[in-house]
């Protein structure tokens, strides 16, 4: 596809767009505003995610796109036969392998390492925005650090609920500051996000992109009497035996038997090659 | 057994091709070509590139054609398509009063210089199919009249020559571009009217209609409608002066408002304001609602919390590009969230259970 510049987008783009990232990297969990292109796939379907990729992206890099986890998702083929096509970068299932890995909920089992970097698609930047729809609101309640409303929320939840009834895009607060989302990914995830590698988020339609520098303190919300819990299903993986990884649960027939299975599928490829089998590891193999 | 979700990629393949031979239809009928879908579907071509905020009525039919008749998808192609245009510079502003109008209507005066010219309007049809059209008749010619050589003046003009109708400040200050900055309010009027023009003609026009219905009621007269072709012309560094480059169809709207006055301001007519691309009548008159509606703040009206003067509310959610995007995200697999909400409630409802079998109260958070 030659008749597109690398990555797609023109090269001023790419530089207005790097300009917001540094800006998000200076002020770690500030959103910052940016002129967000038309990209040639839908808003709300990662396009945040590809703008901040293609400004990201060099023809030396190698590239893994995940959404939920597995990079044989519909979308995640979609982006990556877009990078493939437009910046003809190497692309990799492997997430030791990735230098740039563009995800749609969720973080990767596998540790990251200072020389990779995470790009997040982002739907709803804002973390106060279903308690406040206004943005002239929500950005000034963050220019005032005045959080007060989503303690309340979590509060509510716990005295109607006995506990914060929030499983994903579980707020976290950065760098003792700003209050984040951290995406749609399950709160399971929330721990590993004060990691060794550089963490973008793009919001596309929303016009919003935020980062985490490298080892940067991301704290989830909670309260000290109702500390916050990361929760899976208490299941081992059904195909590798994983206890620590994320799991899809997998309607199996109609009496609706279930399995269990990572859903981060290059890391359960990875430990079923290194001979670890589940409970239905071997029927499948 | 467990079938990994693998083959994603021969799948889309696969899917592509069968919306190829879709969109195709029946092969034993004819294919439409672009020159039919522009010149017999034009209004649909007008909105294509109204919304899709470009205006070439080929791209456009192509778009639709593409698009299989899906106008949002077809807006879409098409604005996709124009963010990788190289932008080398800015026109000069359209003089709309310089316009070689097909129609021309007043509804505040009877008659006036220029007169009122119906043009090739639905107004006055009995909406009853035409069955004739099902035998592909063709039309006779329509008359046709001398064009006016004058100048059609703008009706508003001769309200601002009684100084009856608020004027509108003039300013040589360059408009913000919400194509190239990010939307940030509270925004401007001339960021206002971008994202009205290229918004969604639904949207737009059921906010109008609800300014109609009494939020934040404010009867607009249709001071003028007008409809034609004007010059755009482009000033080119090398000559140093302005040369047309081309000529556009417009559709203008302007309202005449009824305005009690304020401290500052006697009792006056104000504006409210549309211009859109092609032969786009509803979009127009709609759009010069809303604008008038979103305009309180700066006339010193009330805020009487109506959706249609809620700059915020109208701005974020005219783009029907972004809108039918994140609404249709949801199509998108979310099993990762929906499991995490599934041990959730699992959770939730074992505690629930556990406590209605040892009788226990629910326990207060604050204990």
């Amino acid at each position: 596809m030659s008749e597109y510049n690398f990555a797609y987008l023109d090269e001023q783009t790419k530089r207005m767009i790097r300009r917001a990232i540094l800006k998000g990297l200076a002020v770690p969990g500030y959103q910052v505003p940016f002129a967000s292109r038309e990209m040639p796939m839908p808003y709300g379907w990662g396009t945040g995610g590809v703008q901040v990729s293609a400004a990201t992206l060099t023809p030396d890099d190698t590239f893994k796109v995940i959404d939920q986890g597995a990079d044989d998702t519909t979308n995640a083929v979609s982006i990556r036969k877009f990078f493939e096509n437009t910046a003809g970068v190497a692309t990799t299932e492997e997430t030791e392998k990735a230098t740039v890995i563009q995800t749609r909920h969720r973080i990767p089992e596998a540790p990251l390492t200072e020389e990779q970097i995470l790009v997040y698609q982002v739907p709803i930047p804002e973390p106060l925005r279903f308690l406040e729809p206004r943005e002239t609101e929500t950005r000034k309640m963050h220019a005032l650090e005045e959080y007060g409303l989503m303690h309340v929320k979590l509060y509510e939840d716990i005295s109607q609920h006995g506990a914060i009834s929030t499983a994903y895009a579980y707020p976290v607060r950065v760098a003792d500051r700003y209050v984040m989302d951290p995406s749609p990914i399950p709160k399971f995830d929330n721990p590993k996000m004060e990691m060794a590698a550089i963490q973008l988020f793009g919001a596309g339609r929303e016009q919003r992109i935020y980062a985490l520098p490298p080892y940067t303190k991301v704290v989830s919300l909670d309260f000290e009497d109702h500390p916050f819990e990361p929760t899976k299903a208490d299941h081992p993986c059904d195909l590798c035996a994983a206890e620590d990884s994320y799991l899809d649960e997998v309607i199996m027939d109609d009496a609706g038997s279930r399995m269990f299975v990572c859903s981060d599928t290059d890391y359960c490829r990875a430990r079923r090659e290194a001979g670890h089998v589940g409970r239905m590891g071997r029927e499948d193999a | 057994m467990y079938v990994a979700v693998k083959g994603g990629e021969t799948a889309i393949e696969n899917a592509h091709a069968w919306l190829a031979e879709e969109r195709r239809g029946d092969t034993d009928v004819a294919e439409l070509s672009l020159a039919q879908i522009r010149e017999q579907l034009g209004l649909a071509v007008n909105r294509v590139m109204a919304e899709g905020s470009l205006y070439d009525p080929d791209l456009a039919a192509l778009a639709i054609k593409q698009a299989r008749g899906d106008l949002i998808e077809a807006i879409f192609l098409i604005r996709a398509y124009r963010t990788t245009l190289p932008r080398f510079g800015y026109t000069q502003p359209v003089e709309t009063g310089e316009m070689a109008c097909d129609r021309r209507i007043s509804a505040t005066f009877k008659d006036a210089p220029g007169g009122q010219v119906l043009g090739p309007t639905f107004d006055y049809t009995h909406r009853l199919l035409d069955f004739k059209l099902a035998a592909e008749g063709e039309v006779p010619p329509a008359a046709a009249a001398e064009p006016r050589e004058e100048r059609t003046p703008h009706i508003s003009e001769f309200l601002q020559g009684e100084d009856i109708i608020q004027s509108e400040p003039e300013s040589d200050a360059v408009p913000g571009d919400l194509t190239r900055e990010p939307m940030e309010f509270p925004s401007n009027r001339p960021l206002r009217l971008q994202s009205l023009t290229r918004g969604d003609e639904g949207f737009v026009l059921g906010m109008a209609y609800s300014t109609q219905r009494g939020y934040a009621r404010n009867h607009a007269f249709v001071g003028e409608l007008r409809i034609g072709k004007v010059a755009v012309e482009m000033e080119v560094p090398e000559l140093g002066f302005a040369i047309e480059i081309g000529e556009i169809e417009l559709t203008e709207c302007e309202t005449v408002n009824q305005f009690k006055g304020s401290k500052t301001e006697p009792p006056q007519f104000t504006r409210g304001y549309g211009l859109v691309f092609g032969q786009s009548e509803r979009k127009s008159i709609a759009m010069a609602l809303v604008d008038r509606a979103l305009r309180w703040e700066e006339l010193g009206e009330d805020d009487l919390g109506a959706p249609a003067q809620d700059e915020e509310f109208v701005l974020s959610h005219a783009d029907n590009i972004q809108a039918t995007g994140f609404l249709e995200h949801i199509k998108l697999p979310h099993y990762v969230d929906f499991q995490s909400e599934l041990e959730l409630v699992r959770k939730l409802r074992r505690e629930a259970e556990a406590r209605v079998a040892s009788g226990a109260d629910v326990p207060e958070a604050a204990e």
